[in-house]
C-alpha cells in the first residue's frame, strides 16, 4: 500500500453519479463518501438503486456520469488499481456449491494473481477470521446460510482490500445469523481500518454511531451520522426519520409530475 | 498489497501473477467437471446416441464414395465421426455460455469479472478452461468410438490435438459472444434451437457437401458458409494427419472474430451489460 492511503483519502468516493436504463432513471446525482474505517449504511428500499450503484462501484457497468474513486482510484482511469483495493459481497450467491471452501477461495486468490503458497496464509487467517477454520475442507453445498455468508465475507476479504461492500448480506439469514454477520463486519471496520458500505433496506441494522446514506428512488436523501439524519428530520429514531424522508419525498413528486 | 514483483504491466501484476490468475479459472473449471458427472456422462451420451443409432440406420441408406482425406471407401459411422467430435463442441461451447448466463444470474460471472485483472484476459481464460474440457470430452468420445470400429491411424490422435484446440477455441468463443446477448436462463432452449441445430445440420457433419450440392446449391453455399462445416473439416483432415487449409484459415478467422466480440460484449464501456442487466435494487 502507498503511504498516500494511509492518510485521510477516502475509501470511497461517489460524485455525482448518475445512471439510467432506458428511459427510466435507476440513479440520480448520487455523491457519498465512505471513510476509512468507517460502517456506512446505505439504506433503501429494494428499487432504490442499491445494486446498480454497487454495478458501477465494481466496474460491471460503465459509469455514464460522474465519478467513483476507491482510495483515490478512479474506477476508470485505473481499473486494476481500484478492484484490487475493493472486496465485494454480492447479493445473490457467488460460491461454487460443488467445492470445498479452500477450494473456493484458492479460486478467488488466482483472481487476484496470488499464487498458492501465500494464499494458503490468507485463507488461514480469513476463515480464522470469519470463525470458519474448521471447515476450510467441507463442501459448500453442506453449509448453512449463515455459515456461507461468513465464507463469502471472508472471501471478500482474502486480498487484503480497503473498501468492502456488501448488497442486503443478511438477507435469508435467522435473527442470531444476523446479528452474528453484522457484528462481525464492524469489527473489521473498527479494528483493520477497513471501509465498508454496507446496503441493506433493514433500517434496525444501522447503529447509532454509523453513517447513513438514505437512498430512495435513485436519489440521495439524506446522508450522515444516524443522530444527524434523526435530528435534521425531526423524527424519533431513524425509522421514523426515514418515513419522514422518503415519504415527503414521494409527496413531492405528486404535486410536482414530470 | 501482495503484489510487487520484478516486472508488472500497467495494471500492476507480473507475468508470473498473470500465469496464476489463469492456472486458477483452468483449475475451477477441472474442478467442476469433475464433480459435475453428468454433465460430462451426457455430453459423451449423445454423439454416442447419433453413432450407434442415427448412424446404423443410415448407412444402408448413405454410401459415402472415396473423398479426400479418406482413401478407401468408408462406413457412414467413419464419416460422421469428426461431425459428432465437433458436435461435442458445440455443445460444450454453448454449455459453458449457459454457465456463463447461469454464473451472471447468481455471482460468478459478478466474482470473475470484478478480477483487477484486464477483462481480455479473464475471458480468454475461462474459453481456454472451457477448450480444454471439452478436448477431454473429444478423446473420451474417440476412445468408445474405437471400438466400434472407427480407427483412424494412430498419429491422427496425436495431430488431432491443435485441431481440437482451434475448434473449441472457436466454438467457446462463439458461445461467449451469445451468452453476452441472452437475457436470462431459460433462452438457453432457443439457442438450441437458432444456434445448434442449424450449425449441425447446414453443415458437412452429417452428408458430405456433395451430395448436399445435388439437392440444393442454395443449402450448398450455406453449408460452406457455415463455420461449423470448416470446424468439422479441419478436424477431420487432422485425424488422418492432414491439414485442410481452407477450413484453418475460415476457424482461425471466425475465432478472432468471435473472441472479439466476446470481449466487446463484456466490455463495461460498450454497456452491453448495462443495457441488457437490470439488477432491479
Amino acid at each position: 500500500m502507498k503511504p498516500s492511503e494511509l492518510g485521510r483519502v477516502a475509501a470511497l468516493e461517489v460524485e455525482h453519479v448518475g445512471h439510467r436504463y432506458g428511459a427510466r432513471v435507476a440513479l440520480n446525482d448520487v455523491s457519498l463518501t465512505v471513510r476509512q474505517s468507517s460502517f456506512t449504511v446505505l439504506l433503501g428500499l429494494n428499487g432504490a438503486g442499491k445494486s446498480t450503484l454497487f454495478s458501477l462501484i465494481t466496474r460491471l457497468f460503465a459509469i455514464r456520469s460522474g465519478r467513483i474513486r476507491i482510495l483515490g482510484h478512479d474506477v476508470v482511469d485505473e481499473p486494476a488499481a481500484a478492484l484490487s483495493r475493493l472486496g465485494v459481497v454480492f447479493q445473490s450467491r457467488a460460491l461454487d456449491a460443488d467445492i470445498s471452501v479452500r477450494q473456493n477461495l484458492m479460486y478467488h486468490a488466482a483472481l487476484h494473481g496470488i499464487a498458492r503458497k501465500r494464499a494458503d496464509e490468507l485463507i488461514a487467517q480469513v476463515l480464522d477470521r470469519v470463525a470458519m477454520a474448521d471447515r476450510s475442507r467441507d463442501r459448500v453445498g453442506n453449509l448453512s446460510i449463515g455459515q456461507m455468508r461468513r465464507v463469502e465475507i471472508a472471501r471478500a476479504l482474502l486480498h487484503q482490500p480497503r473498501l468492502l461492500l456488501l448488497d442486503e448480506p443478511t438477507v435469508g439469514l435467522d435473527i442470531k445469523a444476523r446479528a452474528d454477520i453484522l457484528a462481525h463486519v464492524r469489527e473489521l471496520s473498527a479494528n483493520e481500518g477497513i471501509g465498508v458500505l454496507w446496503a441493506t433496506h433493514l433500517i434496525d441494522e444501522a447503529g447509532t454511531g454509523d453513517d447513513v446514506v438514505v437512498l430512495h428512488k435513485g436519489s440521495v436523501l439524506a446522508l450522515g451520522t444516524t443522530d444527524a439524519i434523526v435530528g435534521q428530520s425531526g423524527g424519533v429514531d431513524l425509522r421514523d426519520a426515514f418515513n419522514r424522508l422518503t415519504g415527503s419525498a414521494d409527496q413531492d413528486e405528486l404535486e410536482t409530475p414530470r | 498489497m501482495t503484489v510487487a514483483l520484478e516486472t508488472t504491466d500497467r495494471h500492476g501484476f507480473s507475468p508470473a501473477q498473470y500465469l496464476v490468475c489463469l492456472k486458477g479459472i483452468v483449475w475451477r473449471e477441472a474442478l467442476r467437471f469433475i464433480h459435475q458427472r453428468e454433465r460430462f456422462v451426457s455430453a459423451l451420451v449423445r454423439p454416442l446416441v447419433w453413432l450407434f443409432i442415427f448412424a446404423a440406420g443410415f448407412r444402408q441408406v448413405l454410401g459415402v464414395s472415396i473423398i479426400p482425406p479418406y482413401e478407401t471407401y468408408v462406413l457412414y459411422e467413419v464419416y460422421i465421426a469428426p461431425g459428432l467430435i465437433a458436435m461435442i463442441q458445440l455443445f460444450n461451447g454453448m454449455q459453458s455460455s449457459l454457465t456463463m448466463v447461469y454464473d451472471r444470474e447468481t455471482g460468478g460471472m459478478r466474482t470473475l469479472l470484478v478480477s483487477p485483472f484486464p477483462r481480455w484476459w479473464l475471458l480468454t481464460s475461462k474459453l481456454l478452461a472451457g477448450t480444454l474440457v471439452s478436448v477431454l470430452q473429444a478423446y473420451a468420445f474417440l476412445l468408445i468410438a474405437w471400438f466400434w470400429e472407427i480407427e483412424p491411424p494412430p498419429l491422427g490422435y496425436l495431430t488431432l490435438l491443435p485441431a481440437l484446440l482451434l475448434s473449441g477455441f472457436m466454438l467457446g468463443a462463439l458461445g461467449m459472444l451469445i451468452s453476452s446477448l441472452i437475457k436470462q436462463l431459460e433462452n438457453f432452449a432457443g439457442v438450441m434451437n437458432f444456434v445448434i441445430f442449424p450449425m449441425f445440420f447446414a453443415s458437412s457433419a452429417l452428408y458430405p457437401l456433395w451430395r448436399v450440392k445435388e439437392s440444393s446449391p442454395l443449402l450448398y453455399y450455406v453449408c460452406e458458409l457455415n463455420p461449423f462445416t470448416h470446424a468439422t473439416e479441419l478436424i477431420r483432415f487432422a485425424l488422418y494427419e492432414q491439414v485442410a487449409w481452407i477450413s484453418l484459415g475460415v476457424v482461425l478467422g471466425c475465432t478472432v472474430a468471435f473472441l472479439f466480440g466476446a470481449i466487446l460484449a463484456y466490455d463495461p464501456a460498450r454497456g452491453f451489460l448495462a443495457r441488457r442487466n437490470n439488477p432491479g435494487g
